[in-house]
């Protein structure tokens, strides 16, 4: 048995989710298993069926409702231990990031997480990590009977398998110790870690005040914003945007970079994008070296032309 | 209050990455190690929370004597002493494991390791520490408080912030904003000389995954430049060659 943890978001499984859910499908297929949805309180989200999901267990708990490291690591480990999964799989959100160590202890299970690659089973259990801040990558075996792995959102596609899968609930009594006091999400915003489109900007924007083209932009792109570091360290931009070894990593389907020198401390965090587009008036900044596109020149100039292209392609 | 903060020896970050051992070995030749990033803010976060509220720092570190001039930094820092667990960690449980038998006749009030560490980036040690103490877990902290036997703090999650409370004692790990990390000074190199640093042994630890090789990122084909006075182009090459757009 091979399971999948699920996180929602307004309802519905998140897309990190989703693609975890393939993968295991994909290696359930490999090894003549089946594949695992383990959604925790709540209810269940519709698309499970079509990422590959044989069969949903339905966790219930009041304490499940509300999300908590030590309440969904317990309804997890438990159903795992129920069920006989031999691998646990999740994405590496805020969220996965806290359970896949704490349900490797409970399910004494080797735990990878950052993994970029399907396992290879030719010899052991293969997987590709990411490591040095995506400045490479390493072959990790996992020699334990049992798996825990944690994988970098956008990294696999979200099959359409078109199953219809049973639904399971059981009840597991869990206790919790944290307590939310407040909780603050930034709304009507695509938030970072999710976003596939990435519009960013640093120093050589000159100053808070000319962010408006940078918004502009993204919100015709439908693309969400990330600066460097020292744009947030300014308050130029709320702190949730920096991106980069001390900020957040992100792996878009594409990020356009302007005004952003392209130190390595900021390349840790994005390099691993996959279009990079790079605005700077300096033909020797480094980031053009990891750019899939340049345009050397003045952002003040060039994203101007970029809205207004734009705006014209998508008929705004 | 008595902290202990999980300090892992890393390459500094502008450090060009290569592998020796027919990439099996990361090539430590001429690295200069530094405390993890995550690691100090986590230490400069012990200090003032001792410093209000009484108590010391314990530093930890589970490697060879070859870190010892990190864990002197940590104590010039202004950790008041440090224990160096002699092995050298295989993976995060190997060294979740190291720290908890290395502190298991000890009693902290409150347990920092960093957000993760910037060589291998698993973020487990947190998770796999607290668990095999039994202890709850804040992961991925902002801000931190201690408010009578509570901790308050903030943590990332996706979308956002929360803040929370959880009794100690507990484990956290420190992401940037915790605090501004504080630079040793002289007086406080001087002093790291002579603080007390305790060299423990370790033999019993399994671990469940090994790291076979290494490769680098392939490189980059060359950029494709646009001529600014058409930059406009960008957009219908991101939609024709890249169905981006
Ligand atoms: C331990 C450590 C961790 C770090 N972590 C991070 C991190 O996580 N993220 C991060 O981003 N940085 C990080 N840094 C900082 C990093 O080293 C750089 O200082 C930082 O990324 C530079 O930001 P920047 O490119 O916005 O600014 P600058 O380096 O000042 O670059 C500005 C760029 O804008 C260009 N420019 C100027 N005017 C224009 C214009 N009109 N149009 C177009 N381009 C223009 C310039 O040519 C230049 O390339 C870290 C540093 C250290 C030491
Ligand atoms: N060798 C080590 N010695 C002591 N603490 C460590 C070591 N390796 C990792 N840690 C701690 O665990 C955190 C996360 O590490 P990791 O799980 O390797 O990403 C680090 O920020 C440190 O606080």
């Amino acid at each position: 048995m091979i399971a999948v943890y699920i996180e929602r978001e307004n309802g519905r499984a998140k897309k990190s989710s989703l693609e975890a859910l393939s993968y295991a499908k994909n290696l359930a297929v490999k090894n003549s298993a089946q594949s695992i949805a383990i959604v925790a309180g709540g209810e269940v989200p519709s698309d499970l069926g079509d990422a590959g999901a044989d069969a949903i267990v339905h966790v219930t708990d009041g304490n499940l409702n509300e999300f908590t490291p030590e309440g969904h690591a317990t309804a997890i480990s438990e159903v795992c231990k129920q069920k006989g999964v031999t691998t646990l799989i999740m994405a590496g959100t805020y969220a996965g990031k806290i359970l896949a160590p704490i349900c490797s202890v409970k399910l004494k299970a080797g735990c990878v997480t950052g993994v970029v690659s399907e396992p290879d089973l030719s010899n052991g259990f293969v997987v590709r990590k990411s490591c040095f801040s995506n400045k490479a990558f390493t072959m990790v075996n996992v020699k334990s009977d049992r798996k825990v792995l944690s994988l970098i959102p956008n990294s696999f596609e979200v099959g359409s398998f078109g199953l219809t899968p049973s639904v399971e609930s059981i009840s597991v009594s869990t206790s919790v110790l944290t307590k939310s006091l407040e909780v603050d999400k930034v709304k009507g915003k695509i938030p970072l870690t999710e976003a596939e489109l990435v519009v960013s900007a640093g120093r050589g924007m000159k100053g808070p005040e000319n962010w408006g083209m940078i918004e502009e932009l993204a919100d015709i792109l439908g693309a969400a914003t990330a600066c460097s570091k020292p744009v947030a360290d300014l308050d130029w931009r709320p702190h949730g945007e920096h991106v980069g070894q001390t900020g957040i990593t992100i792996k878009p389907n594409l990020y356009i970079a302007i005004g952003i020198s392209g130190a390595i401390q900021h390349l840790a965090g994005v390099s691993s994008s996959k279009v990079i587009c790079v605005i700077n008036t300096d033909p020797e900044a480094p980031f053009f070296k990891v750019a899939d596109y340049g345009i050397v020149g003045d952002a003040f100039e060039v994203v101007p032309k970029l809205i207004e292209r734009a705006r014209q392609l998508k008929g705004l | 209050m008595n902290i202990l903060v999980c300090v892992s020896p890393v390459p500094d970050t502008t450090t060009k990455i290569t592998f020796v051992d027919n990439n099996t070995k990361f090539n430590t030749e001429g690295v200069q190690f530094i405390i993890n990033p995550y690691d100090e803010l986590a230490l400069t976060r012990a200090l003032e929370l001792t410093e209000k509220h009484g108590g010391e720092v314990t530093v930890i570190t589970v490697g060879t004597a070859g870190t010892e001039p990190v864990i002197r930094k940590a104590l010039a820092i202004g950790a008041a002493k440090a224990i160096r667990v002699n092995c050298d960690p295989v993976d995060s449980l190997h060294t979740a494991q190291a720290i908890h038998s290395a502190i298991s006749n000890e009693s902290f009030d409150l347990i920092f390791t960093g957000r993760e560490s910037i060589d291998y980036n698993s973020g487990q040690v947190a998770g796999l520490l607290a668990e095999l103490l039994g202890m709850g877990l804040l992961n991925i902290v902002t801000s931190i408080e201690v408010e009578g036997s509570d901790v308050i703090a903030t943590r990332d999650i996706d979308g956002g912030k929360e803040k929370v409370s959880h009794p100690l004692p507990c484990v956290a790990s420190a992401q940037k904003d915790l605090c501004e990390p504080r630079i040793p000074n002289m007086r406080g190199i001087m002093q790291a000389r002579t603080k007390q640093l305790n060299v423990v042994e370790y033999a019993d630890a399994y671990n469940d995954t090994e790291y076979l090789s290494y490769d680098l990122p392939p490189a980059k084909g060359a950029v494709k430049l646009i001529d600014p006075a058409n930059a406009g182009e960008l957009i219908d090459l991101l939609r024709s060659e890249k169905k981006l757009i």
